[in-house]
């Protein structure tokens, strides 16, 4: 069985929204009809977005660090949006685990949205249906696009490839790897959602330094300088490595 | 979560349509075993029909919460899996059976179905009475688990909110019956409230305990696990949007924790101790206005506990929404 999901790499994400924009302008120009927004250039302008980005401050000043944390539908494998949907437009593809909303049958009850506990659900509010990623499932079999942009607009527009697009049962795939590799993991594990979506954590690369090798254990006297010149007599360091 | 309007009126109203349903049939049952005096055939007849017009308008109340309602005939196709959908099948089965039951009673075709060895004779208002008792507790079922069912909502996910959900429906719907009593059939306004009065009194426990858990709930979900990043101390500085999103609009109820408080304070007096009150003078003074105040006094305290009921739930998406830079 296929599924489908992202891994976002926090360690990489720069926070530049442009996985926002392109999901935007590639979901709002589909067959699908547009996001709605409302008042866009008024002082509050609002609309539906599949995707967003969010900066979160971890730790107190001057120990900070800065997350930018892409967020959007995880498509879990135990959905829980699915199984309340009560005309079935909320529903998960066998083939490929991708969660769609029919807009065509959905009724706007917004009960999906309820049963989810990421908040990945938008009404739109002009066309009153639910909306949510579709994992650009319009872009990634379209055979009229060569094969290496069949990926979702967010992954192509990242500039630091922070967002990575595979099959995550599929134990060779890049995102498996990743997930394996660099210690992926998903999102509120505590509701047995199974997110398929998973995270990479930021990464620090440290050196371990022992003390012996900033102390020469060889210089006891801490006298710097040229070691004295070995006697004739005394080991070699061939010697002494042969014993 | 933001408490809808429409869904507050749709709650309560059905709630009242079936509790004046289980009170009038209640009532027969007595009657059916001479516990009680059996009343005219229009007594039953017009209180079904005054349940279905509360139903009725509980269930108009509830297309104002669909985007789409031309498209609410599909929501009876889920039933295997959505609590939701087995309310909307639920709902109308209930109606029909409040029509059925009230217009046999009131044209009087009323045939026997059974004769028990015992000599009784069961009627149809009797077996329509049974079928509209067991669809009533299946509605009240059905409208509770829509919210019971939503495991990381923990304040509604509880046996509790279904719980709640029989004893409130089944208060004001008896307290309905006792001023439909008072006003058509005076000796039997004494069954009515003090049902009414029990079923009140039960439901101030099982809404006090479902308070009192609440409070000290310890929310499973935290930033933490949210963002999955574990450090004691993370605060949001941008939410992806400054003018509001969907988020922001359906799951923050925007009230200030004073206002919850008094609104809490409201319903539990107009709720509980107010109609306990009047339905407890009721008793001995018999009259139309006491429970007449006490019905008008316990549905908008219902009206204050279900927007309570709502905005008390904390959403684990907040949890995205908590700063905008």
């Amino acid at each position: 069985m296929t599924q489908l999901a992202l891994v976002i790499d926090l360690n990489v994400c720069v926070g530049c929204h442009a996985c926002v924009t392109s999901c935007k302008e590639w979901n709002t120009s589909g067959s699908a009809g547009p996001l709605c927004d409302e008042h866009p250039y008024g002082a509050d302008p609002t609309g539906t977005f599949f995707n967003r980005v969010q900066t979160f401050e971890v730790g107190q000043y001057p120990n900070t660090e800065t997350v930018h944390f892409p967020k959007s539908c995880l498509h879990c494998e135990d959905p829980p949006c699915v199984p309340v949907c009560p005309t079935g437009a909320s529903y998960k593809r066998k083939q490929d685990g991708i969660v769609l909303v029919d807009y065509d049958k959905c009724i706007g009850c917004k009960y999906c949205s309820w049963a989810c506990p990421y908040g990945a659900r938008e009404i739109d509010e002009k066309q009153k249906v639910m909306k949510k990623c579709t994992l650009c499932v319009d872009r990634i079999y379209d055979t009229t696009l060569p094969e290496s942009d069949r990926k979702p607009a967010c992954v192509m527009a990242c500039p630091t490839s922070a967002r990575l697009f595979g099959d995550i049962h599929d134990a060779e795939s890049v995102v498996s790897k990743a997930i394996r590799e660099n210690a992926g993991y998903d999102l509120m594990p505590e509701w047995g959602t199974h997110p398929a979506n998973h995270y990479l954590p930021r990464r620090k690369t440290n050196l371990k330094i022992h003390e012996d090798e900033l102390e020469r254990a060889d210089n006891p006297l801490k006298v710097d300088g040229k070691l004295p010149k070995p006697k004739k007599s005394d080991p070699t360091l061939d010697d002494v490595t042969s014993w | 979560m933001r408490p809808a309007l429409s869904v507050v009126f749709l709650t309560t109203l059905i709630g009242v349509g079936q509790g004046l349903f289980l009170a009038l049939f209640t009532q027969q049952s007595y009657a059916l075993f001479d516990l009680l005096p059996r009343q005219d055939g229009r007594f039953y007849g017009w209180g079904s029909l005054l349940a279905l017009v509360f139903a009725l308008a509980g269930l108009i109340a509830s297309f104002f919460h669909l985007g789409h309602p031309e498209r609410a005939w599909r929501t009876a196709t889920q039933w295997r899996t959505s609590w939701l959908s087995r309310e909307v099948i639920v709902l109308p089965a209930f109606m029909g059976i409040l029509f059925l039951y009230g217009v046999s009673h009131l044209s009087g075709f009323d045939p026997v179905m059974v004769a028990l060895p015992g000599g009784l004779n069961i009627h149809a208002t009797i077996v329509l009475g049974w079928a509209g008792t067991i669809l009533a507790f299946a509605l009240f079922v059905s409208t509770a688990m829509i919210y019971a069912c939503l495991r990381f909502l923990q304040e509604w996910h509880s046996p509790l909110t279904v719980i709640n959900f029989i004893l409130l429906g089944g208060a004001s719907g008896f307290t309905l019956a006792t001023l439909y009593a008072a006003m058509f059939a005076p000796a039997q306004a004494g069954f009515f409230g003090g049902w009414a009065l029990i079923i009140t009194m039960l439901g101030l426990i099982g809404r006090s305990v479902s308070l009192w858990r609440n409070a000290r709930l310890r929310q499973k979900s935290t930033t933490q696990t949210a963002i999955g990043i574990k450090h004691p101390r993370i605060v949001q500085k941008a939410q992806g949007a400054m003018g509001g999103s969907f988020n922001t609009r359906e799951f923050f109820h925007g009230k200030s924790q004073l206002f919850l408080f008094a609104l809490k304070l409201t319903f539990l007096l107009l709720v509980f101790a107010g109609p306990v009150i009047l339905l407890a003078i009721n008793i001995s003074y018999p009259s139309i206005l006491l429970p007449g105040i006490a019905f008008v006094a316990q549905y908008a305290g219902l009206l204050a506990e279900r927007w309570y009921f709502f905005a008390e739930a904390n959403h684990p998406q907040n949890l995205y929404y908590q700063g905008v830079s």
